[in-house]
């Protein structure tokens, strides 16, 4: 008789993918629509046409009053205020700006010293003709040029801050979304990592400021924002690339402002997510290399034995 | 008290205490196999061996996991996942096994329609083996609530609406099974207790029934054909091997089980290393949140064709349709009338046109279970949903009707 195997084999293999293809791929297409990517090259955004003087930027940042809310470390200014009280203050705390050269576009950070709500993208949250200011005041210009000036700030945080090579996943994480979502797995707060404390008391006093931190932000934003620990589970590599780069995409009216990170600093943002919910993946990676090899081997070996106890059998 | 000799080896003193020769001779040296089956019958060992890594990787997992709705999550995604040397590979064993063991009782499943394999004696092999495949529904059901994700919170919280039995209104069962008004602790202390204790026996116990089943009707063949086992095996003892109709289930029919489950190995190892996702839904990363309802609420795939004969009808009418599914492939012994134990495609057309009908209905079924009832596909849920009792009640005629081969 004709041996039937491979067609029978065909047959189950085809309807099992057909199966799969309708649950997964092409459900999960009906359902969740597709966001293009823009490739972070912000183009709504106007371009930056002059190139800055650093000097200059240097004494406008200061000057402008930037340092009056904003930290700069690295430059020896320390914040004006502790986290807990800026979010009492501004809903959120205003970030350290030593590394944003680094990891923000220029032609975003340029927009938003301008025009922070228009960068930001929550101009529908903040009105200023119904009188609902953003909390970052736009610069209007030291009387001299205001796009050269505003080049010079761009230029002084740039060279400020180390290379965009040198950006850690972790320092990524903390500047462009570590102000407003906490990561409990990697036992960060919007505040700060939380320390080992040697007195229950110490603990419950940090965890008391993280409390107070979120009340205030909970206000500013509608509703506290989630914890990430586990995003990179329960939503794909895709969605949240194209999620951190514009929010109303994925999002229209939501008060989660567009970060504004380069594209480098976006993949080191994803790579901090996956740290934290898919700690494994290189050990993953590399012992599922050894099992397949064994596997291969005891197939092959298997079909040997099989081939000598059948060869009586026929 | 039966005669004990000296005993002349461990194997002999073993031997007049627990007759391990008798054993292994009606377990698997003189355990008469069908020569003419073809790798589908060696779906059975590919479901104990998934079975067997389920058990393994639940118990390593029931190490660490805490069933309380504070932690379960935490336990399973940070202890499970993070802390615990291997926690990861355990846990996707686990869930990837979960998925693919429908896959295969499907497989094994349909095999046993299309060659006939439920009719003239093998009655109590179907039935049994519907037994298994609703006792793994539910164990996979109450697994599926353990990590408390946004997922199990909200399909314990519509799997259990189904008890209220539609305008019954039966809220108080609904309560008394929940142990609270909505999905808490109580709900996920009985479901632990289900999951790892009360389903395993039972799971285990069918099994071993299942298997009796055999013992006497013997695996059906390829080409349906009566073979006498009697004869034909005293054949093979003599030495015509080749010329025998049957063979031993160890080692000959054995060797090829397990070059069957070692390819199904590789399958299923890439999936845990390479794919684990297929089989875990994204939402469940979500914790449990019982203030904000997922976008879709959908179950498992292997449940989705049930499910999509519930829905497309007002609640009453799709709760009964629903229980009408639920039990009828029990009956499929009784209901198929035909005289024929033979492959499907051989029953003449009528038969064919069923069996085959009756897969690619189960398929929209399962597509159509997963996608948003909107617009065209809750028009194609509908058809296909009705396409499937229409098949089940007309099965009895069709099959009477069909001629002797």
């Amino acid at each position: 008789m004709k041996n039937k195997e491979p067609i029978i084999l065909i047959v189950v293999i085809f309807f099992s993918l057909v199966t799969y293809y309708l649950v997964e791929p092409f459900a999960h297409g009906v359902m969740h629509k597709h966001v293009e990517s823009e490739n972070f090259e912000y183009k709504d955004l106007p371009a930056l046409t002059k190139s800055g003087n650093v000097a200059n930027g240097q004494e406008l940042i200061v000057n402008a009053g930037c340092v009056g809310c904003h930290s700069i470390e690295k430059a020896g200014m320390p914040a004006p205020m502790d986290p807990v009280m800026a979010a009492q203050s501004y809903g959120v705390n205003p970030p350290d700006i030593s590394e944003a050269g680094a990891i923000y576009d220029a032609r975003f950070l340029a927009e938003l010293i301008k025009n922070p709500a228009h960068a930001l993208k929550v101009e529908h949250k903040f009105d200023e003709s119904k009188g609902q200011m953003h909390p970052m005041v736009p610069f209007y210009g030291m009387g001299g040029d205001i796009d050269q000036e505003v080049a010079d700030m761009v230029a002084y945080l740039q060279d400020l801050a180390v290379s965009p090579s040198e950006v850690t996943p972790k320092m990524a994480f903390e500047n462009a979304c570590g102000r407003c979502h906490a990561v409990g797995y990697e036992n960060w707060t919007q505040i700060g990592t939380k320390p080992e404390f040697k007195h229950e008391k110490d603990a419950l006093a940090f965890d008391i400021k993280v409390l107070e931190y979120e009340e205030s932000l909970t206000k500013y934003m509608g509703k506290l924002p989630p914890d990430l620990s586990m995003y990179t589970r329960s939503r794909s590599e895709d969605f949240l690339r194209t999620f951190i780069e514009n929010p109303q995409n994925h999002l229209a009216g939501t008060a989660m402002p567009r970060v504004g990170v380069t594209a480098d600093a976006a993949e080191k943002v994803l790579e901090y997510m996956k740290d934290s919910g898919d700690t494994k993946r290189h050990e993953r990676e590399s012992i599922g290399k050894n099992v397949m090899i064994y596997l291969v081997i005891f197939a092959f070996f298997a079909f040997l034995w099989k081939k000598q106890v059948w060869r009586d059998l026929h | 008290m039966a005669h004990f000799t000296k005993a002349t080896s461990v194997k002999d003193w073993l031997n007049q205490r627990l007759a391990i020769d008798k054993v292994e001779k009606v377990m698997a040296s003189e355990y008469w196999i069908p020569k003419n089956i073809n790798f589908l019958w060696a779906m059975g060992m590919v479901l104990v061996v998934t079975f067997v890594l389920l058990l393994v990787s639940g118990i390593f997992l029931l190490m660490y996991y805490v069933p309380t709705v504070d932690e379960a999550f935490y336990s399973v995604n940070y202890t499970i996942m993070r802390e615990v040397d291997f926690g990861w590979l355990w846990r996707h064993i686990h869930g990837v096994a979960a998925s693919v063991v429908f896959l295969v009782i499907y497989i094994h499943m349909f095999t046993g329609i299309y060659y006939g394999s439920y009719k003239k004696g093998r009655e109590m092999i179907w039935i049994s083996g519907m037994l298994l495949f609703v006792t793994f529904s539910a164990e996979a059901f109450s697994g599926y609530m353990l990590p408390w994700g946004q997922m199990s919170y909200w399909a314990g919280m519509v799997i259990t609406n189904l008890f209220a039995g539609g305008s019954l209104h039966a809220d108080g069962l609904v309560e008394w099974i929940r142990g609270d008004y909505v999905p808490a602790q109580a709900f996920l202390g009985r479901f632990f207790m289900l999951h790892v204790l009360l389903l395993p026996l039972a799971i285990v116990g069918l099994i071993g029934l299942h298997f009796a089943a055999l013992r006497i009707p013997h695996v059906n063949n390829q080409d349906g054909e009566e073979i006498d086992f009697d004869a034909e095996s005293k054949k093979y003892l003599d030495g015509d091997k080749a010329g025998s109709k049957v063979i031993r289930f160890a080692n000959d029919f054995m060797s090829k089980d397990i070059m069957v489950v070692g390819i199904f190995l590789i399958f299923f190892f890439y999936l845990v290393f390479w794919n684990y996702s297929f089989a875990l839904d994204p939402v469940n990363f979500d914790p449990a949140d019982g203030l904000k309802t997922p976008a879709h609420i959908y179950p498992e795939w292997y449940f989705l064709w049930s499910y999509e004969i519930l829905r497309p009808f007002n609640i009453d009418l799709g709760l009964i349709l629903f229980g009408f599914a639920q039990v009828i492939f029990v009956f499929l012994p009784f209901l198929d009338r035909s005289p024929n134990t033979c492959p499907a495609n051989r029953r003449g057309t009528m038969f064919k046109v069923w069996f085959w009908l009756m897969l690619s209905n189960m398929i929209i079924l399962t597509a159509m279970g997963k996608l948003p009832p909107e617009g065209v596909f809750s028009t194609i849920g509908l058809v296909a949903a009705i396409v499937f009792v229409v098949q089940w009640l007309a099965l009895p005629f069709i099959t009477s009707r069909e001629k002797k081969v």
